[in-house]
């Protein structure tokens, strides 16, 4: 039996008056690459804040890693690569060795510096992207996949558990997505990361995410891939309230 | 200068004061303009200058000094700085609005205390301007504590810092104190404000802490450089300045920043010219 990563267990979020989430109940297990779709304002973003702990649902729980949240505190077991990745201030001057280095920040601690240990850790996530050349550039001199893939370095290098992505591909070209997600494929089979994709990709999506959660409002489908893929247009346009379509890509 | 600085202690204490300076305020200075709160310190001085003019009153309505201008800027800072946090609490969309609020109530009360304290003279000029001979004995052992304070703490929470400085909403969700961790930041920065005041003056101590900063921008690539750079800028403007302000009797608020913009300039052509011949060698 593998290990629970999320459960969501009666939630419900509104924003002033109006119901955003309504009685979300969804378990993520270890090793699952999870794509979380669903048409815009459907409660995607507010539903990953709400597991981040940066939103308080008003009625339900949330357990990270069989902990509720409120008690939680290994925060760096969960990778976190938001969409604001590519509109950060691309004229910081940092490198992308010291951009990743924040992720180990909280990990490291108050008052204690990075050691030998805590550099080749940088470096090795570093590695895991393919950007070892580009270490010590300027993060601003990148193109955005090489920037979106320093982010993932950032959310690694504290070895988390999950990864949570938030439209990770917005504003990257066609190739760099394919390489983008096809680095998330390799650290969700070969490191066992756990994954959690937010997504207007559908197609993308489908084709590599083991599960995919549909949410709007209310959780409509959430099963495997393959049976998402095969839901009847009748059925989809129903949940999205407008017709849609899902184009598998088949880049080969 | 040199031989002056052997022979008088107030050349020595305002010297080492401006080396002192010429550290901590950029230091600071690449936080704040990372952050985009270069303005901050154009408030925070301000309300410095009403702490001063409050001391100046203290002066005068008490023939035995209270709290000297000195002291009773750094109070009037430290206090300006929790205020803009408070406003940043209150308006929460809109976040700069307390710098503006906190400049014109700090320009305002400088004039009202200013006024009572008849304080129109020489001594205001100096704290406006800076000044070559201001720095006393015990001024001076207070920038070197709160140059000691200042690097203690930023080396301490640096990554903490510079990791929010970069995003801020990454560092809280990975578990850093934002708001903890901020405070401490503007704290130092109502610190440093109040000990540059002497030398480079309330209307410039801002353009101490960005202008090397800004210059420092065009040429690191690292976080690291930028505040070696900003630091190397800062000295060099410091010591050229002051030098130059003695021989010349001038205030150093002004030859000191004019040194700045000066280096400003030419690390911005530096830049031009680099880029053109990028340019030019990809063409050819």
């Amino acid at each position: 039996m593998s290990k629970t990563i999320i459960k969501l267990e009666n939630v419900y979020y509104s924003y002033e008056k109006k119901l955003v989430l309504e009685n979300i109940n969804l378990t993520i297990k270890e090793g699952m690459f999870v794509g979380l779709v669903g048409p815009n304002g459907g409660g995607k973003t507010t539903l990953i804040k709400i597991i981040l702990g940066l939103l308080k649902p008003q009625r339900g729980n949330v357990y990270l890693l069989d902990k509720p949240i409120d008690s939680f505190k290994d925060w760096n077991r969960i990778g976190y690569v938001s969409q604001k990745a590519n509109t950060f201030n691309k004229g910081f001057p940092a490198t992308v060795f010291e951009v990743v280095s924040m992720g180990l920040t909280a990990k490291v601690g108050y008052f204690r510096f990075f050691n030998k240990r805590h550099k080749e850790r940088v470096l090795e996530a570093i590695r895991q992207v393919d950007l070892e050349s580009y270490a010590y550039e300027n993060i601003g001199n990148l193109s955005g996949g090489q920037q979106q893939r320093v982010f993932i370095a950032r959310a690694l290098v504290s070895d988390p558990q999950l990864l949570i992505l938030d439209e990770p591909t917005v504003g990257i070209d066609y190739q760099n997505v394919k390489r983008f997600y096809d680095l998330l494929y390799k650290l969700n089979k070969e490191k066992n990361i756990t994954m959690l994709l937010v997504t207007h990709d559908t197609g993308a999506v489908t084709k590599y995410a083991t599960e995919i959660a549909c949410i709007n409002q209310k959780l409509h489908f959430h099963g495997e891939a393959c049976v998402y893929q095969s839901l009847s247009q009748e059925k989809l346009s129903k949940i999205y309230g407008h017709p849609v379509q899902i184009v598998v890509h088949d880049h080969d | 200068m040199l031989a002056d600085l052997l022979q008088f202690e107030f050349l020595r204490h305002t010297f080492f004061t401006g080396l002192l300076v010429g550290i901590i305020a950029p230091l600071l200075g690449a936080f704040l303009v990372v952050r985009r709160l270069s303005l901050l310190a154009d408030a925070l001085s301000h309300v410095t200058l009403a702490g001063i003019a409050f001391g100046l009153f203290m002066e005068k309505r008490f023939s035995y000094p209270v709290i000297t201008p000195f002291y009773s800027g750094m109070l009037f800072s430290v206090i300006g700085a929790l205020l803009i946090e408070k406003l940043r609490s209150i308006y929460k969309a809109y976040q700069e609005i307390g710098i503006p609020i906190i400049l014109s109530s700090g320009v305002g009360l400088s004039v009202i205390l200013i006024s009572l304290a008849n304080g129109f003279n020489t001594d205001l000029f100096n704290y406006l301007f800076g000044s070559v001979s201001a720095v006393s004995r015990s001024d001076f052992y207070s920038i070197i504590a709160i140059t000691v304070i200042v690097l203690t703490l930023i080396v301490l929470f640096y990554k903490e810092l510079l990791t929010l400085s970069f995003d801020e909403e990454h560092a809280i969700v990975t578990g850093i104190h934002a708001k903890r961790i901020h405070f401490i930041f503007i704290f130092l920065t109502a610190l440093v404000i109040a000990a540059s005041i002497r030398i480079v003056g309330v209307l410039l101590v801002s353009a101490l802490m960005t202008l090397p900063v800004a210059s420092a921008m065009r040429l690191a690539s690292s976080f690291k450089q930028l505040i070696a750079y900003s630091v190397l800028f800062a000295e060099t403007s410091v010591i050229t300045g002051l030098i130059s302000g003695y021989y010349l009797d001038i205030p150093p608020g002004g030859t000191i920043v004019m040194v700045a913009v000066f280096i400003l300039l030419i690390t911005i052509g530096y830049k031009r010219l680099l880029a053109r011949r990028i340019k030019g060698v990809e063409q050819s």
